[in-house]
Parts: C-alpha cells; structure tokens; sequence
C-alpha cells in the first residue's frame, strides 16, 4: 500500500512540478462543455438527459487526454524501465498509475463540475452525481490505465487508446449518463440498478486490469 | 510432405465437403422444405443464415478467448494461432451477420438497424475485433501482438455481458428467442429442421475455415521465424571476426 502511495505521489509531484497535462485537460474539458451547448442547446426545456450526456462526453473526452500521459512520458524519458526494474509487480504498478490518473481526472472535475452546473442550472453538485461522477470516473481511469500500457508506446495512442477503450466503455457510458440523467431529472426509480451497474464494473475492471496490467507493460 | 501431414490435410479436405454440402442441403431446405412465414414472407428465410453468422461470431470469439487464455498461460504459439484464426473468422461472421440482420430487418421492422440489446452488443463485438486487429498491427513484433491482444480477448470476453445486460436495461425491442424458449421451441417443425441443419452445416464449416486458416497462420509463423534466423545469420556474418578460432568451428557445424 506503501508502494502505490508513493507511486502516485511522484506522479502527482511531477503534475505539480511540470504542470503538463492536468491544465491542459481542464482548459479542453471546459471548451468540451461550452462546445456541447452549440450541438444539442442545453439551456432548454427538457435539457436534463441530454445535459448528462453532455456531462459524460466532456469527462470521457477530458480522460483520454489524461490517462496514460504519465506513462507515456516515462517511455519518452526512458524512466518507465526503471520503474518495471524496481521490486514492484504488476498490480501495484498498476494501481498506483490509476490512482495518478483518477485523481488528475478528480481535480478537472473539481472545476469543471461547478462550471457545468453554473452555465447550464443543473444539479451537478447534487452528493449523489458526485458519486456517479466518481464511480464512472474509476472506470475510465482503470480501464484507461490499463490500456494506456499498450498504446503510450508511439505513433499509434491517439488512435487506439478510444478504439480499444470505448466500445469497453459502454456500460459505464450508459450507466453514468443514466443514473446522472435521473438526478437532473429529479426521477429517481432506476437510479439503484444504474449505480449498481457502474460499481459492479468498476469492481471487475479494476480486479482484472491489477491482473493483467503485468502481461502489458513487460516490455 | 510426410504421411501424417497428408492424412491431416485429407481429413480438413474432407470436413470442408461436408460442411459445404450440408450448407447446400441447409439452403435448399430454407426455400424448398421450410413454409413462408404467415406475417413476413419470404423475408423470414433469411433467418435460417442469419441465426448461425451470428452464433458463430460468438462462437469465434469464444475460440479466441480460449485461445488467449491458452497462450498467456503457456507461452506457447500454438495457441496464439488459435486466437489470430478464430479472430478472423470471428470478424468475417460478425459483418455477416450484421448485414444479414440489416437485409432482414429493412422489410420486417421497417427500418437497417434498431438500438436494442443483441443489435448493439453484435456491433460492439465488432468493434473489439476491430481493436483486436488494430492493437496486432501497432504492436510491433509478434511476440508482443500475441500478448497485448491476448488481454484484451479476455477483457472482451468478460466485458461482452456486461454490455448486453446495460443495453438491454437501456432499451430492448428485438423479438424475444424463439428457439430456446423455457415451454420449448416456438417453430413449426419444418422450420426448426431447416435451423437445425444450416446451423450444424455453418458450424462445420466454421471448423474446416478454422483448420485453414491455423495452417496459414503456422506457415506465416514459420517464414516469420526463417526470416529471423537468415537475417540473424546475415549480420552475424557482416560483424568483423572477433573469435577467429571458434567463428569457422560454428559455421563448419552448421553445414554437416
């Protein structure tokens, strides 16, 4: 536990030190959210499902810029052979590059949710759609992360990183849009099922990506 | 070619034949045995190829994830093999079976396509085949392929479920399975035999397109492998002769 600490720590302090991607993800996240306005006219009666849409593309956009930067950049400087060298297996690496990466997600959401709820008087700060966003947030973190291993090596990351990563994705995408859109909706009949569905996934991606993160990163 | 590769090769031969035959039989059967559908028509013959692509597209990736278990346990290529086959195979049936769904649901429901459970599951799975062969292409070298790609079979596998059950919850309108009711098949008779049939003759089929396509991907393997060897023997000629008493020892051994 020691080891992931510390494993999320230094990559935070690097963010902290470089500051390189979590402005840059916050100022597009916020592009995201404005742009969405202009494509489906969120200030409208009836705004509330697609305003969770709207909400969860802007995450789901926001976290593929993030996740998998920090490995990426440990490749370009030649740091990640060292980190697979030291005593460490393949779990705890993982966990400790998705801790990085749900908490760079977290601080965008920190000021992008506010700003959401603002320009398009929505509950978002509403406990119960922080929750969703956390929930929904681990999973893109953890499968991100997890594939991020793979496609952090070169040319090819912008391309295969949302193609490997979306069609995954999708439980979590109908789930977090749901349960977020009966919130904004004040409707809550469902809400259980969909929450039950994004922590039920967040549980096995989390278990399998810790399991085969090992098998990715070996090279 | 030795008598054990000939005896294999009769036999692929052979369940290629049968399969194609009883495929034939399936299709004659479809027009011929089975009645026109009171409500659809004619449309609903399509049933009878539709239902085995899309089996088999499960099917397939089945095959895959097996075979990606098989190889992140063993190491062994064979296994590999099995997956990079199946996976083929795998995509072919599922376009197939999208189109065909596509063809039959134009007339019957009045519209290519519907956002319902097995539709988008079927769509998804296409596109992690989709990845499956993206992920191959970019990984570089073979060994690497076999092991990224392996993951994500078993993360796909475990994924597919989950994404039919939240689809399903999202919104649901194809008809409900009439094969495999729980009060028994909902078919008349005739139609049921002709399933039945085109499902076992596709299914063959499926088993000789394996054998072949295993064959081709052994051979690929194997040039693969020369061509290692003969550029590992071609620099290792072009480095100057450091050991020059043990360098004409190696390649003396080669050529006994």
């Amino acid at each position: 536990m020691s080891r992931v600490i510390a494993l999320i720590w230094k990559d935070l302090l690097i963010e902290a030190r470089s500051r390189q991607f979590i402005g840059a993800m916050l100022a597009f996240t916020l592009i995201v959210i404005v742009t969405l306005n202009f494509a489906f006219d969120l200030i409208r009666e009836g705004r509330e499902m697609n305003g969770a849409g709207a909400l969860w593309v802007a995450i789901l956009f926001s976290g593929l810029i993030g996740i998998g930067r920090s490995i990426a950049v440990e490749r370009d400087r030649g740091t990640l052979d060292g980190l697979i060298l030291t005593p460490i297996d393949g779990g705890t690496l993982f966990l400790g590059k998705f801790g990085a990466s749900l908490a760079s997600i977290i601080v965008v959401e920190i000021v992008a949710l506010p700003v959401f709820a603002a320009l398009y008087d929505l509950p978002a700060l509403d406990p119960l759609v922080l929750g969703i966003v956390l929930a929904g947030s681990a999973g893109l973190a953890g499968l991100g992360t997890l594939f991020s291993a793979v496609t952090s090596g070169g040319r090819s990351r912008e391309v295969l990183l949302p193609l490997l990563l979306f069609p995954l994705m999708i439980p979590v995408l109908i789930a977090a849009v749901r349960a977020t859109g009966e919130v904004f909706q004040g409707d809550r009949d469902d809400i259980l099922r969909w929450i039950n569905l994004l922590i039920g996934f967040d549980a096995i991606f989390i278990v399998l990506a810790y399991l085969g993160f090992g098998f990715l990163i070996e090279d | 070619m030795n008598g054990f590769l000939d005896r294999r090769d009769r036999w692929l031969n052979l369940t290629g034949l049968l399969g194609v035959a009883i495929v034939l039989v399936g299709i004659y059967m479809a027009f011929q045995y089975a009645p026109t559908d009171r409500v659809q028509g004619h449309a609903q013959r399509i049933f009878y190829i539709h239902v085995p692509m899309a089996w088999l597209a499960y099917l397939a990736y089945a095959v895959l994830f097996v075979g990606a278990i098989g190889y992140l346990w063993k190491k062994d290529w064979k296994w590999d093999r099995l997956a990079r086959a199946s996976a083929e195979l795998g995509f072919l049936f599922t376009t197939l079976v999208l189109i065909s769904g596509s063809l039959w649901g134009r007339p019957i429901w009045g519209t290519w396509w519907q956002w319902e459970a097995r539709l988008t599951t079927t769509l998804i799975l296409w596109f992690i085949y989709l990845g499956y062969f993206m992920l191959r292409s970019y990984a570089g070298d073979r060994e690497k392929a076999a092991r990224h790609s392996a993951v994500l079979g078993i993360i796909g596998m475990i994924d597919i479920p989950i994404i039919h059950q939240s689809v399903k919850w999202w919104r649901t309108l194809h008809p409900e399975p009439v094969v495999l009711d729980t009060t028994g098949p909902n078919l008349p008779d005739s139609m049921l035999y002709t399933l039945l049939v085109c499902f076992v003759g596709f299914t063959v089929l499926y088993a000789f397109l394996m054998g072949m396509k295993y064959r081709v991907e052994s051979a690929r393997d194997e040039i693969g492998e020369r061509e290692m060897t003969r550029m590992f023997e071609a620099s290792a000629a072009q480095q100057p002769a450091v050991d020059t008493t043990s360098a004409p020892s190696i390649s003396g051994g080669m050529e006994d």
